[in-house]
């Protein structure tokens, strides 16, 4: 099947600065796609090269089998939703809705009656005639996404989409904008800088790390088999453990990842099931948040790991400064090619 | 010191007002003040024998104003002037103003600044005389086009009637160009603030939308400059309707408000009648805005 988006050996470089590394991924027709990465990574540089409104200095870019490189963001099959919304102050809603098929000449009713079905879909018929100004975040999230989806494209980019919305809005529009993906069948392709995001709502992840890909999995393999300790603390928060705390515990110096949550929390000196590893330290925190707690425990041998628990008390000593046991099968491990 | 600032600071209202006051004064009683009376003078009308301004309220004068039919030219042809002025600033402006706010450098951008700036520095009558020595029949402009071989052009442009005439420096067409050349940074300087408030994600989505470089400018640009040009548009309109040195120093002997309301104080004395030439270009712009008003150059304000 032909990748809807594919970026072949593609590199951005604004001087000697290099944006975007000698990336390329494939993206498959229908898929939720994320681009995940800390600011500064080049997953938004990733989108603009795919919406039009810069161009790679090496590699192609293809959108469904076609060379789009050196084609203008309005000649390209694909739209954008934008992190600030990038609503026309000057029209209404729906006159922002009907925008794509206006510029494409389409009669005034019939995008009239194109921008009251889709701005159906996000439930936002009865904002019609509103102006952008008189409408709260979410619904001006609704909005874009409308206009956007009213072109019909093969593929729909989303620039951090959520990022200014409140938590409670955020999880709702999660659900939602997952319900519209399945619904219309439009490949979404979607930045994000929250891992949680990316995690709950994509189909496949690329995590990005200083112009590079660092890893391209589903969320439940980057989550449980991250293959670089940049992968295994920003996605999965982690603890990566490296150098002589690793030779200690395993017997060899190679670096390995283990969760917080596979983590069990002990007495000084309490017995550990057969195979188990284990290490001690001096409890430095203990944070409690309710359903879990999280344990900050800096070890003999220098580096602090993090153990989250869900019981209510344990029964290791809980005071800050005692002395306590973490151990954890060796199933639950993960090696890590490089740090 | 402490104590004052102690005392000003728990009454706003107060601090406001003492602040205020004096400019306000300025304003109210020096400025407006001036200019009511002013209009209240074209409500009077001179006596025609011993040519003493009568002080009884009357439209007599502005019965004067549009019963003469050269009263009624002299407005039309201000009028037309300004009009065509103000389009062409706009014209010209928009590129320039386009690419300060939006494609310049921060250093490129203080170049242009000073560079529109730079022309106001100098007296505006050193600048009018220099134009009309550049627009002289042996001046550096036919020489110029001369050099270009677009002299048959100019001859063309100079034998077209009304705006033509014997050469640029005497012809109304000499007078357009001193007039964009006078008011351009007006126009700049307004509109490249109202293009730097349009975010440049409007213009990506437009593109992302399907909108091709024209259809962006006519759909979103235009529509959000409209305030900036708008304000660029009234100082260009009025300095040009009220302006009495450039007519009189380039350009064909008809006469415009300006010069009237310059003749009848001055050489003539009849005040009340230069009064209600001055009223002409107030109720032309007062006509004018709301007229942009209407047509929704200031919704996006």
């Amino acid at each position: 099947m032909t990748p809807a988006i594919e970026l072949a050996g593609v590199s951005r470089l604004f001087g000697a600065v290099r944006a975007l590394d000698e990336v390329s991924l494939a993206v498959a027709p229908g898929e939720f796609f994320a681009l995940l990465g800390p600011s500064g990574s080049g997953k938004t540089t990733c989108l603009r090269l795919i919406a039009g409104f810069d161009r790679p200095t090496h590699g192609n870019v293809m959108l469904d089998g076609e060379n789009v490189t050196n084609i203008p963001p309005f000649d390209r099959s694909v739209n954008t939703v934008f992190q600030d919304y990038a609503l026309f102050p000057h029209m209404s809603v729906a006159e922002n809705v009907a925008y794509g098929p206006k510029v494409r000449g389409v009669s005034e009713t019939e995008r009239q009656r194109l921008a009251l079905e889709v701005l159906e879909l996000v439930r936002l018929a009865a904002l019609a005639d509103r102006s952008p100004a008189q409408l709260s975040g979410g619904q001006k999230q609704r909005v874009a996404l409308a206009r956007s989806l009213i072109n019909k494209p093969k593929v729909l980019l989303l620039d951090e989409p959520l990022g200014a919305l409140d938590l409670r809005l955020r999880e709702e529009m999660q659900i939602e904008l997952k319900a519209i993906q399945q619904q219309v069948g439009i490949t979404f392709v979607y930045v994000t800088h929250d891992q949680g995001e990316a995690l709950s709502m994509a189909d496949r992840v690329a995590v990005f790390r200083e112009g590079r890909m660092e890893q391209l999995d589903s969320p439940r393999a980057l989550y449980e088999r991250p293959r670089t300790a940049f992968v295994a603390r920003f996605v999965g928060s982690a603890n990566v453990v490296e150098g002589e705390l690793a030779r200690s515990i395993t017997g060899a110096p190679r670096a390995f990842a283990i969760r917080a949550e596979a983590i069990e929390v002990l007495a000084t000196g309490a017995p550990v099931p057969d195979g188990a590893l284990c290490c001690e330290g001096v409890l430095e925190d203990l944070h409690y948040h309710g359903a879990t707690s999280r344990w900050h425990v800096r070890t003999d041998a220098g580096p602090a790991i993090a153990a989250v628990r869900s019981e209510g008390l344990p029964t290791a000593a809980t005071a800050r400064g005692s002395r306590v046991r973490l151990a954890w099968s060796r199933e639950s491990i993960v090696l890590l090619t490089d740090t | 010191m402490r104590a004052i600032a102690k005392f000003l600071y728990g009454r706003r209202g107060f601090y406001l007002a003492l602040l205020l006051l004096p400019p306000l004064l300025w304003l109210g009683t020096v400025y407006l003040g001036s200019l009511l009376a002013l209009l209240m003078q074209s409500f009077y009308a001179i006596d025609e024998f011993t040519a003493r301004i009568v002080p009884k309220l009357t439209l007599a004068t502005y019965r004067q104003l549009v019963s003469h039919p050269a009263n009624v030219d002299i407005i039309l042809r201000t009028l037309g002037m300004a009009a065509a002025v103000t389009v062409m600033a706009a014209v010209v402006a928009f590129p320039i103003a386009n690419y300060m706010a939006r494609h310049a450098s921060p250093r490129m951008k203080a170049v242009f600044y000073v560079g529109v700036m730079l022309p106001m520095w100098t007296s505006y009558l050193v600048k009018v005389y220099a134009w009309r020595l550049v627009l002289a029949k042996q001046g550096i402009l036919f020489w110029f086009v001369d050099q270009l071989g677009l002299t048959p052009a100019l001859d063309a442009a100079l034998t077209t009637p009304v705006i033509g005439g014997p050469s640029l420096a005497s012809s109304y067409l000499g007078m357009f160009i001193v007039f964009v050349y006078m008011w351009l940074p007006f126009m700049i300087l307004p509109l490249t603030a109202a293009l730097e408030r349009v975010p440049q994600s409007l213009l990506q989505a437009s593109a992302d939308l399907g909108a091709r470089p024209g259809q962006t400018f006519r759909n979103v640009v235009l529509p959000l400059a409209l305030p900036g040009l708008a304000a660029g548009s009234v100082f260009t309109f009025s300095l040009t309707l009220g302006d009495y040195i450039i007519p009189s120093v380039v350009g064909a002997p008809g006469y415009f408000i300006g010069m009237m309301v310059y003749q009848q104080q001055g050489t003539v004395g009849n005040l009340p009648l230069a009064a209600a030439f001055s009223v002409v270009p107030i109720i032309l712009i007062a006509i004018y805005l709301s007229l942009a008003k209407r047509l929704g150059a200031f919704d996006a304000l």
